[in-house]
């Protein structure tokens, strides 16, 4: 391993993380304008995003605050959508746990569904990695991305609501989503798995507190696996 | 009249637990090795928890309100599509924003 090596690393995972830019300015400025309309003032809003950066459980704290909902029930439901944080973090285990324990940390703080996503393919993809590689791709690829969600956080709540929310934006997560998952269809098995929990999905759409995505993730994992074992045996 | 007591505690508590959700295993097994099993299961992380997140949202968007919706399943699809095919996050973005786009406009 020589810096270089982690140099480059570290601007593959910029270039990665770039595209993401497209979503996470336009999200983290609707949720400084929704805080702002729901009451929060720009401190609590940006201080949300600093604390959390977790588009999808920010979103879900603000809609239950504004519904008059007990602490806990906004805790404990925010907190289940994220809980899909503690399969990245076991699922980064292998890769970056040989890491002292205040990188640990610093990754923890960092994980966002973006740069886990692109990271893990690149592992996946380039086995001959360090450690220290590793965690330059992990780091590059959220460099773009956590400054403008706070800085565009900043942007939402100080303009509020000047800027239209009806924009057919709900549609972006999504689609960046999907244009992560179509590079990591690499064989049979993610296919596999990537099926199962998509029909898992909509099967257990009904469970309350976001638990059908734990179930389906679940499923996937298993299916997965099960299709990794076979083959293995096969082989 | 919103509660700025409330605002600090959940917000603190978000920060608080949804650290300790990305940290939970990162810090507490460290370079300790995982069972063959596990490792195998945490493979299919990304490509189960990604679709599992997504497929209700395309089925069922928020925008309608819970509504099938053909012009999303079509942008998601193409979106799909173009990532598999080509391989860049970038250009499947932009398919899939240039279906709803177009299909909004016709």
């Amino acid at each position: 391993m020589t810096p270089g090596d982690v140099k480059s690393s570290y601007w593959r995972g910029v270039r990665g993380g770039l595209p993401f830019i497209l979503v996470i300015v336009p999200f983290s400025t609707l949720f400084g304008v929704i805080s702002v309309d729901a009451g929060l003032s720009v401190i609590e809003a940006l201080s949300f995003s600093v604390a959390v950066i977790a588009g999808a459980a920010q979103f879900t704290a603000i809609q239950l605050l504004r519904d008059d909902a007990p602490t806990l029930v906004v805790l404990a439901s925010a907190l289940a959508v994220n809980l899909r944080m503690a399969m990245y973090s076991a699922s980064l285990t292998p890769h970056l746990g040989k890491m002292p324990l205040w990188k640990r940390a610093v990754a923890a703080y960092l994980t966002i569904d973006q740069n886990y996503a692109i990271s893990i393919i690149e592992y996946e993809r380039n086995k001959a990695m360090t450690t220290a590689e590793k965690f330059a791709f992990f780091l590059g690829a959220i460099t773009p991305l956590a400054p403008l969600w706070y800085v565009f956080t900043l942007v939402g709540a100080l303009l509020g609501t000047a800027i239209p929310t009806d924009t057919g934006l709900d549609f972006a997560m999504p689609i960046a989503f999907i244009a992560m998952i179509g590079p990591a269809l690499n064989t049979g098995a993610h296919r596999t798995a990537a099926l199962a929990a998509t029909i898992g999905s909509l099967i257990f759409a009904f469970l309350p507190w976001n638990l059908g995505l734990l179930v389906a993730a679940g499923l996937g994992m298993a299916a997965g696996a099960e299709v990794e074992r076979r083959a293995g045996a096969r082989a | 009249m919103i509660d700025h007591a409330q605002i600090w505690i959940i917000i603190a508590g978000l920060g608080i637990g949804s650290f300790a959700l990305r940290f939970v295993f990162l810090g507490l097994i460290g370079d300790r090795a995982l069972p063959p099993a596990v490792m195998r299961h945490l493979r299919y992380t990304a490509v189960s928890v990604l679709p599992a997140l997504v497929m209700p949202l395309v089925v069922w968007p928020v925008a309608t309100d819970g509504e099938t919706d053909p012009l999303r399943l079509a942008a998601a699809a193409v979106t799909l599509a173009i990532a598999t095919l080509l391989r860049n996050v970038l250009a499947a973005m932009l398919a899939g924003a240039a279906v709803l786009i177009l299909g909004a406009w016709l």
